[in-house]
């Protein structure tokens, strides 16, 4: 594209980003979220970004970032899902009742180590069930996915209600508990260690994909441009584990560790918290969602049929049996998300989840989700996710009213979403 | 010469199909040899591509059937078109606008890696292949089709269905939006592939060009046959009266 009214500086800042292949999109929301952060951060005198905070922001974001990355898939084949808030509440009752009721009454009682895994594995099978039925109603009945979900948002919410008799259900299992956020945490030494081992993983996707357009003799970034792109990510990935590492466990409660092993704490002792374990889970799920998403036929065929239904279709794609999987794997996502948010509360509430559809299909739009199908990313939902919460947590610390906040937060939605369409206009981006 | 005594690549027997009260096709039967080229005729409306979606899977006939080298097929969707060596090039050309060339190329039969995953990598080279060979001047194989002109996308869904050696091809108005260049090279790679024993269904509003390329000419109006004739047994003029009249030319009308 040439920009006859170009600056020569801005047209070589226009080169660099080119040279580097970087998803200026994505480069825009990156710098909506510092905007925010700093922002907050001057308002709050520094306290917005100290460890503590970041690190809290970082596990209240992890159940809705899981379930925005389903969202992903069921906007790009042009549906939506209104039920994800009370699936999460369906998945989360069952895994706390099957911990706290069904498994003692079949005789394994409270600590056994069974708990955990079985109860974990109630709840995304629970979640599968129920996506995978609502998707049959939908792609193979032919109704439309927001009438079938929003039936499910009234049908599952009341259905965690029966099973509960609309009680709190607690405490839950400890090993369960451990997902939650703070309650379970790697370590300082266990994060570096996985950091480092994020750092490799990144440089070999990185150079394996050149690799292989070279082997077909396709054009290649130059090698400085690659370089520069891992250490980017090498920055990126050790710094967050910095952060997390520099959050460090109040003193009484390592005091309390030590006496409970029966030693006294040795004197200046610190210890950081880490990478949260619900962190690694969400990675994973990123990860494993790209994967889906970029290199499987299942994410080609998502794609395809959102960008053009009728050709999927005439090209042999069966997008019936595409949209139970589709909303199978939001099931699945609820399930998990459901695991989190109930580990961190330590028990189920009746209102869990309540609202998380509409915060879940914000982080996917204001992540670059279009609602007109064929087009988003993973790593967009969660920054849409973080930025949210981000967002949120800010104008709490802010001490901004409740109904601002909200109102706040409904605006910034329809703003990013006006942003995102003059940005596409403009640059003729798909 | 096309040999016409063996069994027929495909017939289409007696078929017909209707979208409410619209007759779409009514009783129609064509046959098809091997290294054959029939072209279909007809106003718009005629009938041409709903005739030949019930080959390709797209639509399922009312009545008739369809038989493949002598034997009854059972196409039920396109992946049953598919098994049958059945490509189509749509006058839609069923792309999706948001993939690139490649993966629309390859789109339901990805190439993969021995992990299962799809080798984007492959699936670009084997398209620089083909493209090479219909379309020299074909650059965008990184941007989604959206970006494409015209003829361009129209090339992409040509590649698609020559790539996977089909052994019937339906074109449905393949060169409506190409150059006389690109045009050309269409008529060439058809008479290639009549040469390699396909057989061909072409659909095409051009009598000369149907004329030039075609063995035999069927001509439809308003859902009905009017007829199939050799294209050396008729001028255009007769062409054009059939499509517009209804009427096989008198000589002929035995
Ligand atoms: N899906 C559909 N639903 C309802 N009517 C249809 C459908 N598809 C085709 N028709 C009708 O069937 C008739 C035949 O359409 P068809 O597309 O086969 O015409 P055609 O001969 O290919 O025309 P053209 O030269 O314009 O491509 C038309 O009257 C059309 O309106
Ligand atoms: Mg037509």
């Amino acid at each position: 594209m040439a920009d006859a009214s170009a600056s020569p500086a801005s047209s070589q800042r226009k080169n660099i980003l080119k040279t580097m292949e970087i998803d200026t999109r994505l480069l825009g929301m990156v710098g909506a979220f510092i905007v925010v952060c700093v922002m907050f951060n001057l308002l709050t005198d520094g306290r917005f970004l100290t460890p503590r905070n970041i690190f809290n922001l970082t596990i209240q974001t992890v159940s809705v970032a899981i379930m925005a990355t389903g969202m992903v898939f069921v906007i790009v084949t042009r549906h939506i899902d209104l039920s994800v808030g009370s699936l999460l509440a369906t998945c989360s009752a069952m895994m706390a009742m099957t911990q706290t009721s069904f498994l003692p009454a079949m005789g394994v009682d409270f600590g056994n180590p069974l708990i955990a895994p079985v109860a974990i594995i109630v709840g995304i099978v629970t979640g599968a069930v129920i996506g995978a039925f609502q998707g049959w109603l939908i792609g193979y009945l032919a109704i439309p996915a927001f009438i079938v979900t929003l039936g499910g948002l009234l049908v599952w919410r009341n259905v965690a209600w029966y099973l509960t008799n609309g009680q709190t259900i607690g405490p839950l299992d400890e090993t369960f508990q451990l997902l939650g956020g703070i309650g379970g945490t790697l370590g300082t030494t266990g994060s570096w260690i996985v950091g480092v081992l994020g750092v490799i993983a990144a440089c070999v996707a990185i150079w394996s994909a050149r690799h292989a357009r070279i082997h077909h003799e396709f054009p290649v970034k130059p090698v400085w441009a690659e370089g520069l792109l891992m250490v980017v990510a090498a920055a990126l990935i050790l710094g967050f584990v910095a952060v997390l590492n520099a959050y460090e466990v109040p003193a009484r409660v390592l005091e309390r560790q030590f006496e409970a092993s029966g030693q006294v704490m040795p004197e200046g002792y610190v210890q950081g918290y880490g990478v949260p374990y619900s962190v690694l889970l969400l990675i994973a799920v990123a990860v494993v969602m790209t994967m889906i998403a970029r290199k499987t036929r299942l994410g080609r065929y998502i794609f395809a049929t959102g960008g053009n239904p009728d050709a999927a279709e005439l090209s042999g794609i069966n997008t019936r049996l595409l949209t139970v999987k589709v909303f199978a794997i939001m099931g699945v996502l609820c399930g998990l998300a459901g695991l989190v948010a109930s580990a961190r509360l330590s028990f189920h509430s009746n209102d869990i989840g309540t609202l998380d559809e509409l915060r879940v299909i914000a982080a996917a739009v204001i992540g670059g989700t279009a609602l007109a199908g064929g087009l988003g990313t993973i790593y967009g939902a969660i920054l849409g996710a973080l930025i949210m919460q981000s967002l949120q947590s800010g104008m709490a610390m802010v001490g901004v009213d409740a109904p601002f906040q909200n109102i706040v937060v409904g605006a910034v939605l329809v703003l990013a979403v006006l942003v995102d369409i003059l940005y596409r206009k403009k640059t003729g981006a798909n | 010469m096309i040999d016409r005594s063996g069994t027929p690549l495909v017939e289409l027997r007696d078929i017909s199909i209707a979208f409410g009260g619209v007759k779409a096709v009514d009783h129609v039967s064509v046959d098809l040899y091997p290294g054959e080229v029939v072209g279909l005729l007809g106003h718009n409306g005629a009938g041409k591509s709903t005739l030949i979606k019930c080959l390709s899977g797209a639509y399922r006939q009312d009545t008739g059937d369809v038989f493949v080298n002598g034997e009854k097929a059972n196409i039920a969707n396109p992946r049953d078109a598919r098994d049958y060596n059945i490509e189509t090039i749509y006058q839609t050309l069923a792309l999706a606008d948001n993939l690139d060339a490649a993966s629309n190329l390859f789109l339901g039969r990805e190439l993969t890696t021995s992990f299962g995953f799809v080798d984007d990598a492959a699936m670009e080279a084997e398209t620089r292949k083909i493209m090479g060979r219909l379309n020299p001047n074909f650059r965008k194989f990184g941007s989604p089709v959206k970006a494409l002109s015209g003829g361009q996308r129209q090339s992409v869904a040509i590649a698609r269905a020559v790539y996977f050696q089909a052994k019937i091809l339906i074109m449905d108005e393949p060169t409506a939006a190409l150059g006389p260049q690109e045009t050309q090279m269409v008529a060439e790679l058809i008479q290639e592939l009549k040469k390699d024993g396909l057989g061909i269904f072409l659909i095409d509003h051009d009598v000369h060009q149907v004329k030039e390329l075609c063995d035999r000419a069927a001509v439809m109006k308003n859902g009905e046959l009017v007829g199939v004739v050799d294209v050396d047994d008729v001028t255009t003029d007769d062409l054009l009266a059939m499509i517009i009249a209804g009427k096989r030319p008198e000589h002929l009308a035995a």
